[in-house]
């Protein structure tokens, strides 16, 4: 097993910066901007990216958190079956902005989910993609509008987003499994 | 994380971690059903048969609102009117609807066993509401549900069961389940309606309300079942109601709340007192809505893994 260090945890940092800046500036400021999270990992880099929002803008943003495992197209013939948590949107969706965050943009179907998810909740007025790393090998016609970084991988890659808040160390690893 | 049976026909010999699966699952469905579209697709293509053998309204409407808010096709069978009355087995009914492509059964029969039984010839799973006079898994699931939802945990809460505990499954399931999270659990009710054997499974038994009241951090009030009464078990309703009614005097002379829970239907006035029915530390409409949660959490984890 290779482990190839991507990205730093400085690089991280001004990582989340630069996407933060982005999405501040597509959306003109962006008073109407909720920042929703995809559990688990999606859920922390939300909270990283709204609370920046928050410091270059200078008004508080929402930030929800979406377990979209009810929503999985792989739920049934899994062995394991993934453990449920809760959706965790305490605002009304309804006529927002919502930048949906996740790690990695890999087969799409993550994404797919949500965005199922997310309509069963309410009627946003748009969302947009936000991801840290984008692998490629799309199943689906999704793409992210803020990628923090396009990394070309194989299929038998493995791509491990570390954060602080749960593994103590910020880093981004190109995991190689022969 | 799934459960380690493939049916729930009673909380007898479930593990903790498996009640605590289903608590903990049925927590996110509770968020599910306080949202605008209160429908989630888990189920999907799935189809569940309600095998209703003797009357019920709030367990059958809430196992199909929990089965269609998981996006399953259901299917109602109802004893009444139906092959049954015509003199079909249990075994060929099942064998008949399976045949017919279905993945769940829930099952609710007048006979102790009868779920056992149907999981042993059919291939779908098995969900046991209520069988008999012995268990009632998913009522004593939302009971143990409301209160952990109340008191933040089960452990060491000492609960008291007040009624009929010889002809109630719901007793003997909140029995099991909740000695299994480590509860307290004690009987109270007349002579006549206490089986001889409850002692095997460890409980201590009450005859008189006031000497239970002051060590129980909640009552579970059961039902009187007034159409299993022929056998005079108890002189009147009135005598019954001026021994065993729970009172809101006689609650409140306990030196702290006491959570009411009853599983329904109330008899106002017989085994409960309509104003403690309807009082501030009643949850008997919380477990009606938990009920839903709870049933969502059994069919999902047993629907959901194969």
């Amino acid at each position: 097993m290779k482990k190839t260090k991507l990205i730093d945890s400085d690089g991280f940092r001004r990582t989340v910066n630069r996407l933060a800046h982005e999405v501040v500036e597509s959306n003109k400021g962006g008073e109407n901007i909720v920042v929703v999270g995809i559990r688990t990992r999606g859920d922390i880099l939300a909270r990283r990216i709204a609370g920046k929002i928050e410091e270059i803008e200078g008004h508080p943003v929402k930030v929800g958190t979406l377990d979209i495992t009810l929503y999985r197209d792989d739920l049934r013939g899994k062995l394991d079956q993934p453990e449920l948590h809760s959706t965790e949107i305490l605002f009304d969706i309804a006529g927002k902005f919502i930048v949906l965050v996740d790690d990695v943009l890999f087969t799409g179907r993550t994404v797919r989910a949500a965005l199922n998810a997310l309509m069963d909740i309410g009627r946003p007025a748009r969302i947009e993609l936000l991801v840290l790393v984008d692998r490629g090998h799309r199943e689906l016609p999704i793409k992210a509008d803020f990628a923090g970084k396009n990394v070309p991988t194989s299929i038998k890659q493995e791509v491990k987003v570390l954060m602080e808040e749960v593994d103590g160390e910020d880093g981004v690893f190109l995991i190689d499994n022969d | 994380m799934a459960l380690k049976s493939r049916h729930l026909l009673g909380l007898d010999g479930v593990s903790g971690e498996d009640i605590q699966l289903i608590l903990d699952t049925a927590v996110s469905f509770k968020e599910v059903l306080e949202r605008p579209i209160k429908k989630v697709p888990p189920l999907q293509g799935k189809t569940i048969v309600n095998l209703f053998f003797e009357s019920s309204t709030r367990t059958r409407i809430s196992f199909e609102l929990a089965e269609r808010r998981l996006s399953a096709d259901v299917v109602n069978f109802a004893a009444s009117g139906s092959s049954v009355s015509k003199g079909e087995t249990l075994k060929d009914t099942a064998r008949n609807i399976e045949a017919m492509k279905i993945d769940m059964v829930v099952i609710r029969h007048a006979s102790a066993g009868a779920p056992h039984f149907l999981s042993k010839v059919v291939a779908s799973n098995v969900i046991n509401a209520g069988d008999g006079a012995h268990e009632h898994p998913t009522q004593a699931l939302l009971d143990m549900y409301t209160l952990r939802e109340k008191h933040k945990t089960l452990e060491g809460l000492r609960v008291c069961i007040v009624g009929d505990i010889l002809h109630s499954r719901v007793a003997r399931s909140n029995i099991f389940g909740l000695k299994t999270m480590g509860a307290q659990v004690s009987v109270c009710g007349p002579a006549t309606m206490i089986p001889r054997e409850i002692s095997r499974l460890g409980v201590p038994v009450y005859h008189r309300l006031e000497d239970v009241i002051p060590k129980v951090d909640a009552l579970n009030v059961l039902r009187i079942q007034l159409e299993r009464q022929e056998k005079g078990l108890f002189p009147s309703l009135r005598e019954y109601h001026r021994y065993f009614g729970v009172t809101k005097e006689r609650v409140d002379r306990a030196d702290r709340p006491i959570t009411i829970l009853h599983p329904g239907p109330i008899n106002r006035d017989v085994e409960i007192s309509a104003d403690l029915a309807d009082g501030e530390h009643s949850v008997i409409l919380q477990q009606v809505t938990n009920g839903v949660a709870i049933r969502m959490a059994v069919l999902y984890l047993l629907g959901s893994s194969n």
